[in-house]
């Protein structure tokens, strides 16, 4: 019986999969080119752009929601993450500039009002597009080698991680804030104009961008479903249930966890660099604390270990602000503060528990994360 | 030292936390593939013995020699399960949110349990049915694929103890396996480790007299941290030392 509930569930994951697919990857972008301006279907490139900065927020949830809500390892420094996959894309941008900037330098204007006469060195690399694809995830990926290393080594668990986490992330604002960092202090990096020849104001190049978002999402789901469909998965679990035992079925937790604290920071490269080149501008205000903890938020939402909840809460969340903020502005930190209390003390399995809890009404309530498909694996 | 059929000799262990002796001067061995219980009153140093045995926690003085006279003082939990030591917990201790099968997969011994064998593995057909005939062992075949965490205390006893099996101990260290069962399953308790016995090592704490006459052949009684008697169940309940540690009457001569 368990099992026949586990296959259903699982071809209800798969369809659901196709069908957000088709409705993100060819129904959007469609409703955006063939209907006329005034007809109520016309979806707007105003629209479609801020949808792929929602879906490229879905994939940075998906890392924090394999730490997270699969191992229980709460990072509070995503942003950071992101930051840096941000900041490697913008470089490669600001530098795309030439001789559009304002002052007609070859060099990104904030360089020029603060004296630098020649580009630093660390900016070289990011002349080249590829070296910018491979920084965007590599040195987010590395960075968390080391920080991970460190902490998880040393044993640093719950609460004390995510303290350190958050540290980081208020650590790495203050850097990026500074103008000597070279990175454009608190203005950051923006202003930019092309990509690869193709000009980022043509609705067609954000258009472009928009379904590269949503190829990037659907492969980062499926890499995620497999990690946790894994025995990985597994002990990722185990980790979060009893990780002293762990260690007793012959696992190392601290690698686990390192493991997928890189994943995770890796995916945030990911999304950082998808999102420079849709929104047009990148600053330290975007990656510190607050940003950071917002992530958390999203997962929260939309209910945590289970990869959907974390897309589904990361477009709610947003696409929640940028209504809410045309009616009320002052009022949305409030909302998203009163959001956060209200799901997690009333509803600890999100959004998505609440759909399962309607969906399935007749059936007797089953916890988010079970025990499912354990013959396959 | 000289009995080579030994699977376990501790010698002169001490556990000494800020000058309170858990154990002290414990020596303490097994025979290969022999079911021994251990009893003592609260506060003997039971558990702490297992703990030490398991590298659960290092102790001040002493040697655990296991096996072919590997010294597992200074080693670690995971380099400890590996060599072939088991440890069933006291509470018990399962992973609530996985399904018994899968709880019992993550234990199978395997050779490499790093991140990307993990990653990659799937269970072979060897495994699987020796993950069945372990469901059968422990009675749980008709709940494999339920949630753990939705099992009785008494089955999620037995899937600990399967969850051991699976990994090949040569020594099973078993913690108050009934504390808090009915008596049938008790009973099943112990038929369960009788049948286990002989194919591995098992040492078992335990308090519940009846029960330790069920399954013992040879008792070992702990009591400040020190081995005060050794012998059959009768030979133990008639010596008078072991009744007074019990009253409270004597204290231990080291």
């Amino acid at each position: 019986m368990p099992e026949q509930m586990a296959t259903q569930q699982n071809s209800r994951e798969t369809l659901s999969f196709y069908v957000a697919g088709f409705v993100l990857l060819v129904v959007l972008p469609l409703l955006n080119v063939l209907p006329g301006e005034d007809s109520w279907l016309y979806l707007s490139d105003f629209r479609l752009n801020q949808f792929g900065k929602f879906l490229c927020f879905a994939i940075l949830a998906l890392g924090l929601d394999l730490i997270w809500g699969y191992c229980g390892v709460l990072s509070m420094g995503q942003g950071v993450f992101f930051g840096f996959g941000a900041y490697c894309m913008g470089m490669y941008l600001a530098l795309q500039i030439g001789k559009e900037s304002v002052y007609g330098s070859e060099l990104p204007d904030f360089m020029v009002w603060t004296q630098v006469k020649e580009l630093p060195l660390f900016w070289y690399p990011f002349k080249s597009f590829a070296g910018a694809l491979f920084g965007g995830i590599l040195v987010p990926v590395l960075f968390a080698t080391i920080f991970g290393f460190l902490a998880f080594r040393s044993r640093i668990k719950g609460v004390y991680f995510a303290i350190i986490t958050q540290a980081l992330a208020f650590a790495a604002w203050l850097v990026f804030n500074r103008n000597e960092t070279r990175l454009g202090g608190t203005n950051g990096l923006t202003d930019f104009k092309q990509l690869l020849g193709y000009r980022l104001s043509d609705p067609s190049t954000q258009r472009a961008l928009y379904i590269i978002t949503v190829l990037a999402l659907g492969a980062t789901y499926l890499f995620c479903r497999w990690i946790v469909a894994s025995r990985a998965g597994k002990v990722l679990i185990a980790i979060r249930d009893s990780e002293s035992r762990v260690t007793f079925s012959g696992y190392t937790p601290w690698m686990f966890k390192l493991f997928v604290f890189v994943v995770a920071a890796g995916l945030a490269g990911l999304s950082g660099m998808l999102y420079v080149p849709q929104v047009g501008i990148i600053t330290p205000a975007q990656i510190g604390v607050l940003p950071s903890l917002e992530v958390v938020i999203w997962v929260a939402v939309g209910g945590r270990g289970t990869l959907i909840g974390a897309i589904l809460g990361a477009v709610a969340v947003n696409y929640g602000r940028s209504v809410l903020t045309n009616y009320f502005p002052e009022a949305w930190p409030f909302i998203l503060g009163g959001l956060f209390v209200v799901v997690v003390t009333m509803f600890p399995d999100g959004l998505l528990g609440m759909i399962r809890k309607l969906t399935d009404r007749k059936k007797t309530p089953t916890p988010l994360i079970k025990a499912e498909g354990s013959t396959a694996a | 030292m000289t009995n080579d059929n030994l699977i376990l000799n501790c010698q002169n262990v001490v556990m000494d936390y800020d000058g309170f002796k858990a154990l002290n001067n414990c020596n303490f061995s097994v025979h290969y593939n022999e079911l021994r219980v251990v009893i003592g009153p609260n506060g003997a140093g039971k558990t702490t013995l297992l703990d030490v045995i398991c590298g659960k926690t290092k102790p001040t003085s002493g040697k655990v020699l296991f096996g072919n006279g590997i010294n597992l003082v200074g080693k670690n939990a995971e380099d400890i399960t590996k060599l072939g030591v088991g440890r069933k917990f006291q509470a018990p201790s399962i992973y609530g949110n996985l399904s018994v099968w899968q709880n019992l997969d993550l234990s199978v011994k395997r050779a490499s349990k790093g991140v990307f064998p993990t990653l990659m593995g799937r269970s072979t057909p060897a495994e699987r049915e020796r993950i069945d005939e372990t469901l059968e062992t422990i009675g749980l075949t008709e709940h494999a694929h339920d949630r753990a965490g939705s099992l009785s205390h008494g089955q999620k006893q037995w899937l600990e103890i399967g969850m051991v099996i699976l990994q090949d101990p040569s020594l099973l260290l078993v913690d108050e396996p009934v504390a808090g069962m009915s008596d049938k399953e008790t009973e099943q308790t112990g038929q369960l480790l009788t049948k286990l016995a002989g194919k591995q090592a098992i040492v078992v704490i335990e308090h519940d007299m009846d029960f330790v006459r069920q399954i013992a052949n040879i008792v070992t009684v702990l009591a400040e941290g020190t081995v005060v008697c050794e012998g059959t169940v009768e030979t133990v309940q008639a010596d008078e030392h072991v009744r007074a540690i019990y009253l409270g009457r004597a204290k231990v001569a080291h």
